[in-house]
């Protein structure tokens, strides 16, 4: 009877240990919800949401100072866009030839270089984008090189390891009788690939076009370092002049920032934050789709 | 009339690296005929299906050699693989319809095969799922993913798909194995139906199944053909020893 009993406390003992490990990630996730929104709402509040958010002007140290993030809200999704464009279809068709298409000595080859492209840390992608990209835009498109077409080129680099990963699984997890069946109607590899499993791993495809796109949005250093980042309102035509992005908006300045001004600065945390947040709702509704 | 064959087979030998999985095989397939491969499970009777449409060229170390001729030509020689897969469409063991809409499923084939006009699409949407028994059933949700469909209906729709680019062969590789009773005799049906345009060959564990619709039945064992002819003289006055011992449910 006690030794059951002990067996029990023992296992209750276990549960909450594995209760409290899980809920760890919760708890973070819920302090910097609350630290965001109680720091930056009352911000929002002051300047008035529609200042803040549609307010095309950022002149913190002017009399009175001006609390205008639209040119950074328009900097991040130029940048996300821009990112889209490169890395997306690079990034399928990579998936494809791996899972595909690829001889096996090169696939360990590739896979290894696409693991390594993951850990590499993104102040060192900038300064690659500082060193090879800024130039190279300078000299080929104009410019001085530190725009938003720089930026894009560098973050759609970034984010294939993350597409190409995940979609390269998903290409995977298509059964091959789905592929055979194609085949068996004289389909040619490459028609089968493309026409019947790749639209089969569609949703794992999105998926990971999701994540990335979470990546590019979330992204600071590698894009502060080529952005130029001036917070000025751009035009899409204006892809060779500098922007600024949320991210960048709070690391630029955040470090001498006080009172209203470093309040705006977590305000613009808060839109970032919204931001991801929502990338993560459209995943986890393609998710939801996948599992039907 | 003349029986004509639609496949001879001589000498075939076909190995996976090391392993002989089929033993100097010798055969006809008569046109527009049932003909059937029983045999116990590993005995190379799918093996031998998959090689008429060359759908072992997937599989890694995989080695044939002998001749399989189609119309007097051999497979292996100057056609094209898919133009041959083409004419010898294949029906498989597990329902293996495309994550598309009914339509799509059937529209791939000749979709494939260069037909780009909606309207002869859907003309040969319409005569596949017919040809296939399957259309009145189907004809008001055509929009709808061929995954929601029963595991029967799954199947002949497969079977219609693969009637879509008009074969002139139909290799079904244990086609009712997943299916309940009733689908099987619908699809068993279809198949006898089938024979008047087609030259069909069916792998099948369930020798009632060759009994009821097959003109012609090989016993295969061990990737050897045992025995092969006239259904009804398989059955009923087999030849071989190990024939009677199998169909008399002694092993296998």
């Amino acid at each position: 009877m006690g030794k059951r009993s002990l067996a029990f406390n023992k296992e209750l003992a276990a549960k909450i240990l594995f209760a409290l490990s899980a809920s760890a990630a919760i708890i973070a996730v819920g302090l910097i919800c609350v630290f965001l929104f109680v720091q930056g709402l009352p911000a929002i509040w002051n300047i008035g949401v529609i200042n803040f958010l549609t307010g095309t002007v950022w002149q913190p140290t002017w009399n009175p100072p001006l609390y205008g993030i639209l040119p950074m809200i328009v900097g991040s999704l130029y940048v996300m866009a821009g990112a889209i464009l490169f890395g997306v279809p690079i990034g399928i068709f990579a998936a494809v030839f791996m899972a595909k298409f690829c001889p096996r000595p090169i696939y360990k080859v590739l896979k290894l270089a696409i693991n390594l492209l993951a850990g590499i840390p993104s102040v060192v992608y900038g300064y690659f984008g500082m060193v090879i990209l800024v130039p190279f835009v300078r000299e080929n498109f104009g410019g001085n090189g530190n725009s938003i077409l720089t930026a894009s080129i560098l973050l759609g680099m970034m984010i294939l390891p993350t597409i190409i990963s995940i979609s390269e699984s998903a290409i995977r997890a298509i059964s091959s009788e789905i592929y055979e069946g194609a085949v068996a109607l004289g389909a040619s590899h490459e028609r089968a690939t493309f026409r019947v499993v790749l639209p089969a791993a569609k949703s794992g495809v999105m998926a990971s076009i999701i994540l990335g796109i979470g990546r590019a949005v979330g992204e600071t250093m590698a894009v502060r370092m080529v952005a130029g980042n001036q917070a000025i309102l751009r035009m899409p035509h204006e892809f060779l002049s500098g922007a600024r992005t949320l991210t960048a908006n709070v690391v630029l300045e955040l470090g001498d920032a006080y009172g209203d001004h470093r309040a705006a600065l977590i305000a613009t945390g808060v839109v970032l934050f919204v931001f991801i947040m929502l990338i993560n709702a459209l995943f986890s509704m393609l998710k939801k789709k996948d599992g039907v | 009339m003349a029986k004509t064959n639609k496949f001879s087979l001589k000498n075939v030998d076909l190995w996976y690296n090391n392993f002989q999985a089929l033993k100097n095989i010798n055969m006809n397939i008569p046109s527009n005929e049932i003909t059937a491969f029983i045999g116990p499970s590993g005995c190379g009777k799918s093996t031998l299906i998959k090689s008429m449409n060359r759908m072992n060229d997937l599989v890694e170390g995989c080695k044939i050699t002998g001749s399989i001729m189609l119309d007097d030509e051999s497979i292996h020689g100057h056609i094209d693989v898919n133009a041959l897969r083409k004419r010898v469409g294949m029906v498989f063991q597990k329902p293996n319809p495309f994550p598309m809409s009914i339509f799509d499923n059937i529209a791939y084939g000749p979709r494939t095969h260069g037909i780009k006009s909606k309207f002869k699409l859907n003309d040969i949407v319409e005569k596949s799922l017919r040809d296939a028994a399957i259309w009145d059933e189907l004809k008001d949700r055509l929009k709808k993913s061929a995954l929601s469909l029963s595991g029967g209906q799954q199947q002949r729709l497969c079977i219609a798909r693969a009637l879509s680019v008009q074969p002139d062969v139909l290799l079904m590789d244990e086609p009712t194995s997943a299916l309940d009773p009733i689908s099987t005799a619908k699809i068993e049906e279809l198949v006898i139906n089938l024979k008047k345009d087609y030259t069909i060959v069916i792998v099948t564990h369930n020798m009632q199944q060759a009994v009821r619709i097959s003109d012609n039945t090989g016993f295969f064992l061990l990737g050897e053909m045992i025995e092969y002819g006239d259904t009804q003289q398989i059955f009923s006055a087999p030849s071989d020893k190990r024939t009677e011992d199998y169909i008399t449910g002694r092993f296998g």
